[in-house]
């Protein structure tokens, strides 16, 4: 996946979020429609069109003290509206590594 | 061991009530993450794709008992209970709290362990033999000379704000187990035909998008002048990298460009043209630093004891002995590699557990000392042969004596998509379905020498480029596939591997691996022939017709 860091024309295809990493503790959050951010994908704004896009992250950016390395990444939305994650990358984002951690003793 | 000295104690100290500050200032908004990324950087703190990650430096590869037991501590109270060792003497934290370093780099302080030089643009720690000091024929310990070169280039304001990151290894030894020829600098200690030590010269190794195996620019460079000559490496460098942006990148590009003749002659003339810029080392210099590393008072102890002749009855026992136990210089004791690679596992990875029973068995049978390799595994230095049966039973009953070193599944992986926030796709459970796949150990011993190395993305820190078998993640419509190379070598002789054949997607990545060693074990001429010295015998043809036939 080419990192979404690297995000320079903004243009998207399909339903949209912004994610970034909670500046404290680095935890994976997402920009929600009222203004602040949420560990929970459920919670996020989504968006559809690049221009809202780009204003939820010119907005998202500006809150540089809450969250670090804005981006936009894709989700895909389910039947009833669940929200998730559209890309291997946003799945391990949101769900954690898929490896098992536990080194076996 | 080595005994830091004041001036690095204070230093270390400065730089955590530094950074605490800065981290306060960040966290109130005082500062941007523009302002603050340059400053958490200079002291290891990476941002990932779930968390910031916290890399610690272990230079020269070697840690007290006590340091060990401060990182399990690290790793149980600031992070997850498990750390993961790095293939350049680091270890790293993957789910640290930004707000919560300050603590864990005071933590860490106390026992003199620190950040510098783990990430930036800088002069990396300097790495060198994880069994430096205790190789069997080795000129002399290559960390005393690793420990010059860390400390005049520590800080030191030429070294901080160089053109990219910079990284020099240094062995002593026949064997290179410091992998040279993939540093900016490599350095191999010897003796000239006066018997004077030094040190051949070899620049330009790197890995990443563009690799090269480093060259050799001076055959031998007195000890006394190592200083002075790195410093006119690195002068030719900078200069270039001053006059034109294209060289701003790596010397390995510079040195590609120029043509290392060329290189080599206009180092030359710098170091002629510097005269003395006060950097040569004299007798006192070397001979103080040289006090610091202190030696275990060794026993005179039998070359074959009775413990290990009756232990041999037990085949569990000599399997693992026979794979992970080495000659030490010193009669009576071997060098006991802790193979990090448990069947399933995920490579260099330890838990703080692991850990803190690692640093008892240090104190009770290594003289409390404990080595980190760039294989990412770990070893005890000083092992009694009487205590070697002992010893197996509580590294098994931790999980730290699988007999896979330097064999199939003794798998060099970084962290991957499953972490890194540049990754292609995932390598780390592409490990663990291997260990799985080749589990058998017999199998593992039968197929023998052959190592995997696996990258999520051309950054190449899982250094597939030199693996035996190279992985490499990449990316395809959004799906991950992995381009496979065979015949790397990270050794003395080390070259790049060859790619044999289109990518291949994750699900098929473990099959295609057995299908090469497959037919490895058909193709070898003898039982005793490496498959990297196969791969070179008959070139990668049979391998990809194996491969590819049915695919
Ligand atoms: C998420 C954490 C990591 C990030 C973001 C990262 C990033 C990078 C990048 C960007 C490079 C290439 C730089 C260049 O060519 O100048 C690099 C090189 C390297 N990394 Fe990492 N890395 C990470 C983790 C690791 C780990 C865990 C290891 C060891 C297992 C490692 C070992 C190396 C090595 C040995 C190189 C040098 C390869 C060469 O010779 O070019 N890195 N890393
Ligand atoms: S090789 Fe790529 S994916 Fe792997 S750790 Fe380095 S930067 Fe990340």
């Amino acid at each position: 996946m080419t990192s979404p860091l690297e995000q320079k024309k903004i243009r998207i295809t399909g339903p949209s979020v912004v994610t970034a990493n909670r500046t404290w503790d680095g935890a994976v959050v997402y920009r929600t429609a009222k203004r602040g951010w949420s560990t929970e994908l459920a919670d996020s704004a989504v968006v559809s069109t690049s221009d809202d896009a780009r204003a939820l992250l010119a907005e998202a950016t500006a809150d540089d003290v809450g969250a670090v390395g804005p981006y936009i990444a894709p989700v895909e939305l389910k039947d009833g509206g669940k929200v998730k994650p559209g890309n291997l990358r946003e799945h391990i984002r949101a769900k954690g590594v898929t490896i098992d951690l536990q080194v076996p003793a | 061991m080595y005994a830091y000295d004041e001036l690095d104690r204070t230093l270390i100290n400065e730089r955590v009530s530094e950074f605490r500050d800065q981290v306060k200032r960040r966290l109130s908004g005082e500062l941007t993450e523009d302002e603050f990324k340059i400053l958490r950087l200079q002291n290891g703190v990476y941002l990932q794709l779930h968390a910031y990650m916290f890399r610690v430096a272990i230079p020269y590869g070697t840690l007290s008992s006590k340091q060990l037991r401060r990182l399990a501590h690290v790793a149980r109270r600031y992070d997850r209970g498990y750390g993961h060792f790095t293939t350049r003497q680091n270890i790293q934290f993957n789910w640290i709290k930004l707000a919560e370093l300050p603590d864990a780099l005071a933590d860490l302080a106390e026992v003199g362990i620190h950040a510098m030089q783990t990430s930036g643009n800088n002069m990396r720690n300097v790495t060198s033999d994880q069994w430096a000091g205790v190789a069997p024929g080795e000129i002399e310990d290559p960390r005393i000379w690793s420990e010059l070169i860390r400390q005049h280039t520590t800080l030191h304001p030429e070294f901080s704000f160089l053109p990219r990151k910079f990284k020099i290894a240094i062995t002593a030894a026949e064997h290179d187990r410091a992998a040279i020829k993939i540093h900016d600098i490599g350095l191999r200690l010897h003796k000239n035909a006066d018997g004077e030590t030094g040190f051949e010269v070899l620049v330009g190794g790197g890995l990443g998008r563009t690799p090269f195996i480093a060259k050799t620019i001076k055959p031998f460079v007195p000890g006394r002048d190592i200083l002075s000559y790195i410093e006119a490496i690195l002068r030719v460098y900078n200069q270039y990298g001053r006059r034109d942006n294209i060289y701003k990148a790596r010397i390995k590009i510079l040195v590609h460009e120029l043509g290392i003749e060329k290189f080599a002659k206009e180092v030359e003339e710098e170091w002629k043209a510097m005269g003395d810029v006060g950097l040569t080392l004299d007798h006192t210099a070397i001979e103080e630093v040289r006090s610091r590393f202190s030696y275990p008072a060794y026993e005179k102890l039998p070359h074959m004891p009775d413990e290990l002749k009756q232990a041999a009855h037990d085949k569990l026992f000599e399997r693992w002995r026979k794979n992970s136990v080495s000659a030490h210089k010193v009669q009576g004791y071997s060098i006991v590699t802790l193979s990090l690679k448990p069947v399933g596992g995920p490579p260099g990875d330890a838990t703080a557990e692991q850990m803190d029973a690692v640093a008892d068995l240090a104190d009770k049978y290594s003289f409390g000392e404990i080595r980190v390799g760039h294989e990412q595994n770990l070893a005890l230095p000083h092992v009694a042969k009487r205590d070697l049966a002992q010893l197996f039973k509580a590294l098994d009953r931790l999980g730290l004596a699988t007999p896979n070193v330097n064999l199939v599944t003794d798998i060099i992986a970084c962290p991957g998509l499953d972490y890194c926030s540049l990754a292609n796709a995932r390598s780390i459970p592409i490990a663990q379905e291997l260990t799985r796949r080749f589990a058998n150990h017999d199998t593992a011993d039968l197929i023998g020498r052959l190592h995997i190395n696996i990258s999520g993305c051309i950054n190449a820190c899982g250094h597939h480029h030199v693996g035996h078998i190279g992985i490499l993640g990449v990316e395809k419509n959004g799906e991950e596939f992995y381009q496979i190379t065979i015949g790397g070598r990270a050794d003395e002789n080390a070259q790049m591997g060859t790619l044999i054949g289109p990518a291949v997607p994750y699900a098929e990545v473990a099959d295609v691996i057995e299908d090469i060693v497959e037919a490895y074990l058909a193709l070898r001429d003898r039982p005793e022939e490496l498959f990297v010295d196969t791969v070179k015998r008959l070139g990668v043809e049979p391998f990809r017709e194996r491969v590819y036939a049915t695919r």
